[in-house]
């Protein structure tokens, strides 16, 4: 890479990065550095913190008593694991007590360990008992949030769908959910338990010895602020690597998905030159992020174990001065002797232990409840209006559709739709020609209310379709749409997802008549190849193709057509217009399409324009008017 | 492994000092207990000159043990600093060889892994591999030297009391090798099982308005709770194994202190052993444990960073099916344009009985304008492809002025042919910076030549920053049929010898198209143009017609010749110009 392309792509980038801290200034628990977490979780503060622990408690409720066990089978073990250590230091000052028999001495002996034997034993079964129990009380409760969520999140009006990212609603499915789960599966535990073994060992160390639990418990704000001034220096570095990460990610995103055009202009020296830059900028921006990272642990364990240094040391000298003080010097020191000593090395150690973790779950718990909350808030976006009390949903529809002045706008301040008004009988084929933002998916977003109006009314057979109990409106209309969506699955029960019930034959006659049977006979097992990841393995067209057929099957009386076969070739196109036509007849279609050859024998079209129907009338009505309709079909003006 | 010495060689210091440096750590804990000891030992526990205790003993102990713990932060803080050197220039490089493979791809090569995993294998996958790197650096020796320096601690301390450790060690390891054979294959399950949940989701989201139109929330709301228990269960059965060897970790580690105990109480009491050799005892249990427990966590988090390795040799060991280290003639330049297709044949699966292009045989002069058509399907983008070697046939052969294009030198060739691809990309940037892709060192004056050509100079000049607009990624800023007119403008800017336009003016009025077609013949007559088109109109007036059906060219002439005697054109012909003649 020469000095100037350097130089080039170091301004671009650095403006770009400048940009990601500023956007990211007040994100303080991204994740943990060096973990595995990428940069697509967002992960904040938590707001309400309080009413997030509420809602999640709600969510064990049910195990209550489970919980009260667990509960018990923590202080159990950790009490067991404290007074074990205790149990220790008579039996080590037994076996230097020269005032006793050698055999009293190890039947001494022999009793200690068979007391110890006994808290070990009760202390394993505990911490193996609650662990197991948690793991059942944390893992219903994960699915029960999940399912909740995922019903809720189904109910959510397509506003929601359509103003927020896939991304962003998949990564509260997993990875908000899944901070929530490792704070239910181990946060809470760890919390209990370490309060436990931290009050347990202040109190065993005062009891044992208050001058060297006071010198212990001096170190704590050492090991605290160490941490804290480490913690900073992280999260700064690991904020700059996460904005470098950004960056390489984003160019491979572009250049790999724009690879041929990569090749078509034999630009693959340029492109590893700005990979190569970005690269750089990433190690060296990772380096000292991941360094910073690393040192936390070192750092901390080597101030604890100074703690035990100094605690073995005052330790040893109060020992000297214990003994020497039964021939009376310094009666003010408390009593001390090799037993406590050893065990008092052991508290220090696990004195420093639980800060430790403690101060990592503080971490943990914020990020879980941000996820939490991020999972909760979409849980409280307003669902659909639930239907009324008075909702219809007669045996059958006859499809008369009926636009009465219809205004809309997705946000108030933008109307898309001005005064529209058209209707359709029964049976009838009506086609909605525009460029793009016209408003034409609008008003099939309307019809199906996906979108309710904001003024006039829509009418099917003469009921306001707000009147409808919705999932009745919505088995009534058939829609195929311009992004075609396959589930993953077998051909068949794709094609089968219009009508649940539909025999093999039907599924099969509805795909002749969309003709898509002679494209599925040829793939690998026909009817029941399976498709992958939304069809990946078929042609758009074929795609397209096979969401006819999905819309054929179903009995609805009103069928929407939004550009569908706009990946068809116009000879394909032509072969399933007879099919297409049979499936026509018994229907009222409302067709949106870009090539206005499939829209000539419409029974009217209808043309708009910034939310405005500018011209109406059947093909030749239209052509000589010699108005938009004109120009746009003899190709003078660009349908885009 | 011998893969990866390449990533390893050039940074070897690091990756040596790190592991020698997490010994320091190591060897500094394993010491501490038996200093711990001494001071006991040697500064408690004595009576010298009727006086009890030593306490210059206790203070040179102490100093020592200060000592050994400056050094082990020391060494950790290296540590971890050649561990993160290691680790990150690893991947680094890692990243850049597999990026740079990808660069060598064939069209068919990314069909065939999919852009979606490239770009994971490419960053996620890349940076699990690389935690791995550093955690095995920074725990792998360390896990062992410490159980080995524990066992010769104890050892040295009292032979005949570690004899019970060594007893111990393999019953853990027996724990520890069952616990991860258990568990390994059940946390394999478990991934599986949140990628269909994951699945399942993205689908109900993408879907939605299918789901919502279909009236099938319900249905949904099923699968996924069936995906969703599934999950569960799979946790389960995972946790439940993990979660059994604490515990058994644990009684195993009881059992020997309480022997350590029994054992060395018996020696105490009989005055063979020093009371705080105990205390080190016990000391060195836990750390044996710890040890082992360690290299039980790396095997289990090895096991995403594993999957995602093989990922990433597949990109890096996928042989780029095209390549030119076999051209006869590497120096060869393109100067004519002249293209023959002589019984070229391809297959999309190379094992499927019917080829996609089954014998395609036919001849281009340089500076003709051929239009393509054909159905969707019926393997025209294939064909073209073929000239800049994004695909090569199977059977047959692509010449370009008399030469096979696989004796042209892959630069060579591609600087000739210029392709405005059906997907058209435009990049993050400028209009100019897109623009100049074509050519890196073009003036001002060429780029607004050749976006004039492309009929774009027209509405750039009508945005406030005209030619350095934004065009966001992926060119979101502008309408696709404008995207379609710089996309070409692109392509002319590379003044190429052959310019293919692949169905690139779909979304461009007739009209503007008309005047495209113009310029081309005005403005560069000896370029040989084909176009490949939907519609009719845009290949009417070529010199020569190919019409593809079923893989097979079933027409070729001009439009008048076609009319008569190629009946799938007059079909095409007749679907697109008048609805009430039949064919």
């Amino acid at each position: 890479m020469d000095a100037k392309t350097f130089e080039r792509l170091d301004l671009k980038y650095r403006k770009k990065n400048e940009e990601y801290m500023k956007a990211h200034a007040n994100d303080m628990f991204r994740g943990g550095p060096g973990g595995g977490r990428g940069p697509a979780g967002k992960i904040g503060k938590p707001k309400n913190a309080k009413a997030s622990i509420g809602r999640l408690f709600s969510y064990i409720k049910h195990d209550t008593w489970k919980i009260v066990i667990v509960l018990f089978l923590v202080v159990l073990s950790s009490v067991t694991n404290l007074v074990g250590t205790y149990v220790l230091k008579p039996v080590v000052n037994g076996l230097i007590d020269k005032t006793v028999t050698q055999e009293k001495r190890m039947e001494n002996l022999l009793l200690g360990i068979a007391s110890m034997a006994v808290l070990y034993a009760v202390g394993i079964i505990a911490q193996y008992m609650y662990q197991r129990i948690m793991i059942g009380v944390s893992q219903g409760a994960l699915e029960r949030i999940r399912n909740d969520l995922f019903k809720k999140v189904g109910r959510l009006p397509l506003k929601y769908y359509d103003t927020n990212d896939t991304g962003d609603i998949m990564s509260r499915f997993t990875n908000d959910v899944d901070t929530v789960g490792n704070m239910l599966n181990n946060t809470v535990i760890s919390i209990i338990s370490g309060i436990i073994s931290l009050v347990g060992t202040t109190f065993l160390m005062f009891y044992t010895n208050w001058v060297l639990a006071i010198v212990t418990i001096l170190m704590t704000p050492v090991m605290v602020k160490a941490a804290g001034a480490v913690g900073k220096k992280s999260r700064k570095y690991y904020k700059q690597q996460q904005a470098a990460l950004g960056s390489l990610n984003g160019y491979v995103e572009e250049t790999i998905s724009g690879q041929k055009v990569v090749k078509v202009f034999n630009h693959e020296r340029a492109a590893g030159d700005e990979f190569e830059y970005l690269n750089t900028d990433l190690r060296n921006k990772q380096l000292k992020a991941q360094f910073f990272g690393g040192i936390m642990g070192p750092v901390m364990g080597n101030l604890g174990q100074m703690s035990y240094t100094i605690v073995s040391v005052v330790g040893g000298l109060l020992c000297v001065a214990a003994q020497r003080t039964k021939e009376g010097i310094l009666t003010i020191l408390p009593h001390f002797d090799v037993g406590g000593l050893t065990i008092f090395a052991g508290y220090s150690r696990q004195f420093s232990r639980p800060i430790n973790e403690l101060s990592m779950q503080v971490t943990e718990i914020f990020s879980a409840l941000a996820g939490a909350e991020r999972v909760f808030d979409a849980m409280d976006t307003p669902p659909e209006l639930p239907d009324g009390d008075a909702a219809v949903a007669p045996e059958s529809l006859r499809g008369e559709i009926v636009l009465d002045n219809v205004t809309f706008g997705y946000v108030p301040e933008k109307t898309i739709l001005k005064n529209v008004s058209f209707y359709a009988k029964p049976g009838q084929k009506i086609a909605l020609v525009g460029s793009t933002g016209a408003g034409k998916t609008t008003i099939t977003n309307l019809i199906t209310r996906f979108y309710d109006i904001d003024d006039g009314s829509i009418t099917i057979d003469g009921i306001d379709i707000r009147d409808f109990k919705r999932d009745y409106l919505r088995q009534n209309i058939a829609m195929v749409l311009q992004d075609t969506h396959l589930f993953s699955g077998t051909v068949r029960e794709n094609i089968r997802y219009g009508r649940l019930d539909a025999t093999d034959e039907e599924v099969i006659e509805a795909a002749k008549l969309a003709s898509a049977h002679s494209f599925i006979m040829r793939l690998e097992n026909g009817y029941d190849t399976v498709l992958e990841g939304d069809g990946a393995n078929l042609s758009q067209g074929q795609r397209q193709l096979l969401n006819i057929a999905r819309a054929a099957i179903s009995k609805a009386p009103i069928l929407i057509l939004d550009e569908a076969t706009s990946s068809v070739d116009t000879r394909t196109e032509r072969h399933i217009e007879h099919g297409m036509d049979r499936l026509m007849k018994t229907r009222t279609t409302i067709v949106i399409a870009h090539r206005l050859s499939t829209v000539r024998n419409a029974n009217a079209i209808i043309v708009l324009e910034n939310g405005e129907i500018i011209e109406r009338g059947d093909h030749d009505d239209l052509l000589n008017q010699k108005g938009r309709y004109y120009e746009l079909y003899t190709g003078k003006k660009e349908l885009d | 492994m011998k893969r990866y010495m390449k990533y390893i060689k050039p940074y070897k210091t690091a990756f040596i000092l790190c592991p020698l440096l997490m010994m320091v750590e190591v060897l500094g804990e394993v010491v501490l207990p038996s200093l711990m000891a001494n001071i006991i030992n040697k500064g408690v526990i004595v009576e010298a000159g009727g006086v009890v205790g030593n306490i210059p003993e206790i203070m040179k102990y102490g100093g020592i043990m200060i000592v050994f713990i400056l050094l082990m932060a020391a060494g950790g803080i290296g540590g971890a600093y050649f561990g993160a050197k290691a680790s990150i220039n690893f991947a680094a490089d890692l990243r850049k060889d597999a990026f740079d493979n990808v660069q060598k791809f064939s069209f068919a090569d990314i069909d065939r892994f999919s852009t979606g995993s490239l770009v994971t294998r490419l960053t996620n996958d890349i940076t699990q591999v690389q935690n791995l790197v550093n955690m095995m650096l920074r725990m792998l020796l360390r896990a062992p030297g410490m159980l080995i320096g524990a066992v010769i601690m104890a050892f040295w301390k009292n032979a005949q009391l570690a004899l019970v450790i060594l007893v111990i060690i393999p019953f853990l390891i027996v724990i520890i090798v069952a616990v991860v054979r258990t568990a390994f294959p059940r946390f394999q399950i478990l991934q599986e099982k949140i990628d269909r949940l994951n699945a399942t989701v993205r689908e109900a989201v993408t879907n939605v308005r299918v789901i919502k139109s279909f009236v099938r929330g319900d249905y949904e709301q099923q699968k996924f709770e069936e995906a969703n228990g599934d999950l569960k269960e799979s946790s389960l059965r995972a946790f439940r194994v993990m979660i059994t060897t604490m515990p058994l970790m644990g009684l195993a580690m009881n059992v020997t202190t309480l022997a350590v105990v029994w054992f060395g109480g018996k020696q105490i009491i009989v005055g063979d052993m020093a009371v705080g050799d105990l205390t080190a005892f016990t000391t060195y249990v836990v750390q044996i444990l710890i040890a082992l427990m360690m290299s039980s966590f790396i095997v289990l988090q090895s096991s995403r960073a594993i999957a995602s390795a093989k990922r990433i040799n597949e990109i890096i060991d996928c042989k780029p099916d095209i390549t030119d280290d076999e051209a006869a003639s590497p120096d060869a330049v393109v100067t004519k344009g002249e293209i023959e297709f002589k019984d070229v044949s391809f297959r999309y699966y190379k094992n499927s009985e019917d080829p996609v292009l089954d014998k395609i045989s036919f001849k281009i002069n340089a500076g003709e304008t051929v239009g393509i058509i054909g159905s969707t399907g019926s393997g025209k983008t294939t064909l073209v492809s073929m000239i800049p070697r994004l695909y090569d046939p199977d059977e047959g052969s692509v010449l370009v002025d008399g030469i096979d294009v696989k004796d042209y030198s892959l630069y060579n060739l591609r600087e000739a042919v210029s392709m405005v691809l059906q997907k058209n990309v435009l990049f993050s940037g400028s209009i100019m910076e897109n623009l100049k892709w074509g050519d890196e060192d073009a003036s001002e004056e060429e780029i607004k030549e050749v976006a004039a050509m492309a009929q774009a100079d027209g509405f750039i000049s009508s945005f406030p920053e005209g030619y350095e607009m934004d065009l966001g990624q992926g060119g979101v800023n502008v309408s696709g049929g404008q995207k379609q007119r710089l996309c070409i403008a692109r392509a002319l800017l590379k003044k190429p010898k052959i310019l293919i336009l692949d169905d690139s003016t779909s979304a461009v009025d007739t009209a503007t198209e008309a005047l495209i077609r113009k310029n081309f013949k005005e403005f560069c007559p000896e370029t040989t143009k084909i176009i490949i088109a939907q519609r009719i109109s845009s290949v009417m007036e070529a010199d020569k017609i190919v019409v593809i059906d079923d893989g097979a060219v079933v027409g070729l002439g001009n439009h008048t010749e076609l009319m008569e005697n190629c009946e799938a054109y007059r079909e095409i012909y007749y679907s697109q110009m008048d609805k009430e003649v039949t064919a």
